[in-house]
């Protein structure tokens, strides 16, 4: 069982997502550069956050044409479980993994702070522990986290099941409090929250147990029993 | 070979909000004395500076490079582009 953590220049939360998977769920995870590639047989994909190439152009555009996204491309075809968080969505949208885009917060401000998440889909590898509704207390950082599709692309998303998080009250200014989507086929998701920062009693405020589920979602997914 | 400097300008489209252009609008020019403006658009202006044969090739190669690298994201931006001769 390995699990890979993408590292792109300027990525800042590959540590987190490596400390969560290894330290608190017991995961063989690897670090993997972006110049290199991934192994066929790994068994999931983790896109961290952070600022890759200091968010020149636009957020995740640059990072979207590294090497290793290729391979993230192939690995998502067979579908392997890939979960892309906050510059990890942004870069996972810009390679056309995930539809939609994500623009600059409405208020044009970097935005950090606590949110509520709503679990809209609980079919994919990294929710399928939550009930339908549920809540997740979760903390946002980005200024580029509108996230945008236009009324087409909207509804076709909402008739394939592919809304996977929504903000419980308006936030950014995204489509439709749209916080995460995945793909038709369910096994990519992209979030703007940080669960990574959230699945642990020490750092969360509220309640660490919802975002635990999205890890533990993967471990069912992967047959690793925790 | 003769080079060509060739701006590339990227908008939002038309319905995708500007919150900083409505800003700059509505809370520095028209707080202003400058009322007959009713419109101000934020773009982001990239100056490519290439050799090619001619003018339109040199046009066409910028065009090829911001579909190919996705330099503007076509949901969401239209761009324009626009040559000259040095």
């Amino acid at each position: 069982m390995k699990i890979g953590v993408v590292v792109f220049p300027g990525s800042n939360c590959d540590r987190d997502m490596y400390h969560v998977l290894t330290d608190v769920f017991h995961l063989d995870a690897q670090y993997y550069w972006h110049e290199k590639g991934l192994p066929k047989n790994i068994d999931a994909v983790i896109l961290p956050g952070g600022f890759s190439y200091g968010d020149r152009l636009r957020a995740g555009v640059i990072a979207a044409h590294s090497p290793i996204i290729k391979d993230v491309r192939k690995l998502a075809e067979r579908g392997i479980p890939i979960l892309g968080v906050c510059n990890g969505f942004q870069i996972l949208v810009e390679a056309g993994l995930l539809p939609g885009v994500l623009l600059k917060n409405t208020s044009l401000n970097f935005m950090c702070e606590w949110t509520e998440l709503v679990v809209e889909n609980n079919q994919t590898p990294f929710t399928n522990q939550f009930k339908i509704g549920q809540k997740i207390p979760i903390p946002i950082a980005n200024g580029e986290g509108r996230y945008y599709v236009d009324e087409s692309t909207l509804e076709k998303l909402k008739k394939n099941n592919q809304i996977v998080f929504r903000y419980a009250k308006t936030v950014n200014g995204s489509s439709y409090n749209i916080a995460g989507v995945c793909n038709e086929d369910y096994n990519v998701v992209g979030m703007m929250p940080h669960p990574e920062r959230a699945a642990e009693s020490q750092i969360n405020p509220v309640d660490n147990k919802p975002s635990s589920l999205i890890f533990k979602s993967l471990l069912n997914t992967i047959g690793v029993k925790n | 070979m003769a080079t060509y400097d060739v701006h590339v300008i990227i908008e939002n489209k038309p319905g995708i909000s500007d919150p900083e252009g409505e800003t700059i609008l509505n809370d520095l020019v028209l707080k202003g004395t400058h009322s007959t403006v009713s419109k101000i658009k934020t773009a982001k202006m990239l100056k490519f500076t290439i050799k090619e044969k001619d003018k339109k090739t040199a046009q066409n190669k910028i065009c090829e490079i911001c579909d190919e690298l996705r330099i503007y994201n076509p949901m969401v931006s239209k761009v324009s582009i626009s040559v000259i001769e040095n």
